[in-house]
């Protein structure tokens, strides 16, 4: 009940921090990919802010055994890049440049009601649905 | 290159990622877990885990609950979509399948795995960056769509 609820805050806080940033227009999005066009570089202040926000935070929930509501840790170690790691953020990226939409300003465009936002999600849920079909990594 | 200076929002994009840093931060050490929208979403979809459905669900609810909170006190910005319908369902599944095959999205790898440091992460990050871009570049100025 705790985790869900610090859960849907932290959701609350994320979303209003994309809107803020300006994530949420694809549009924007775009306008930062097209370094050859005129180019907003707003979205990479956007990481420099959350990569210098989440640091601190970051670090110290790696040290911890448990978390701060005595959740296991279960932070990803380090490995080694793969194949798949790579074959899939090259797949993101180009379904990224063509219509300027992640996953997370996917969902937060639909609830703003814009109707484009419906099939980019529909069919992002789909390609999350046919990985599971896929057999899982050997680790 | 030119920049577009009509459009660049410096000061709200910044405070804008700290909020997103922030929440990211926050949920590793409240909840022991990376804050990566197509892990949490896709966890969903996977079977098993059914412990976990809740708090992931809480998530995209507040995530979701964001514009509506947003409205209390601003007006929503601007959204404009460029993308037609079959470009969008193509874009979806590339974006929905290549986040799960690459584990992570802009939220896991760009932030959560750069604030780490770890070399995935930055492979990543710097992969469908670069895809992107060429993608976008391809797009606007060679085909000139």
């Amino acid at each position: 009940m705790k985790s869900s609820l610090t859960a849907g805050l932290l959701g609350l806080l994320f979303g209003l921090g994309l809107l803020l940033a300006g994530m949420a227009n694809p549009a924007k999005v775009s306008g930062f990919l097209d370094i050859a066009g005129l180019w907003d570089p707003s979205l990479a202040l956007v990481m420099v802010g959350g990569i210098c926000a989440a640091t601190g935070l970051l670090a110290w929930a790696g040290h911890r055994q448990r978390s701060l509501l005595g959740l296991p840790m279960q932070l990803p170690k380090p490995g080694k890049p793969d194949a798949r790691l790579l074959l899939g953020a090259a797949l993101f990226g180009l379904g990224w440049g063509l219509a300027g939409i992640c996953p997370g300003p996917a969902l937060l465009g639909l609830a703003t009601g814009e109707a484009a936002f419906v099939p980019f999600v529909l069919a992002m849920l789909a390609g999350m649905g046919l990985y599971n079909l896929l057999p899982p990594p050997r680790s | 290159m030119q920049l577009d200076t009509l459009h660049f929002t410096p000061l709200a994009s910044l405070f804008g990622g700290v909020l997103i840093g922030l929440a990211a931060g926050g949920f590793a050490l409240l909840l022991g877990r990376i804050m990566g929208v197509s892990g949490i979403v896709g966890g969903l979809l996977s079977r098993g885990g059914q412990g976990d459905r809740a708090w992931r669900l809480s998530f995209i609810v507040g995530l979701l609950a964001a514009p509506l909170v947003w409205q209390l006190g601003w007006r929503l910005p601007d959204i404009q979509v460029a993308a037609g319908p079959v470009t969008l369902v193509l874009a979806g599944l590339l974006v929905g399948f290549g986040t799960r095959l690459g584990s992570g999205c802009t939220s896991g790898h760009g932030v959560c795995g750069l604030a780490r440091g770890t070399l995935r992460s930055l492979i990543a990050t710097m992969t469908f960056m670069l895809v992107a871009v060429v993608t976008v570049y391809i797009m606007r100025h060679a085909l000139g769509a």
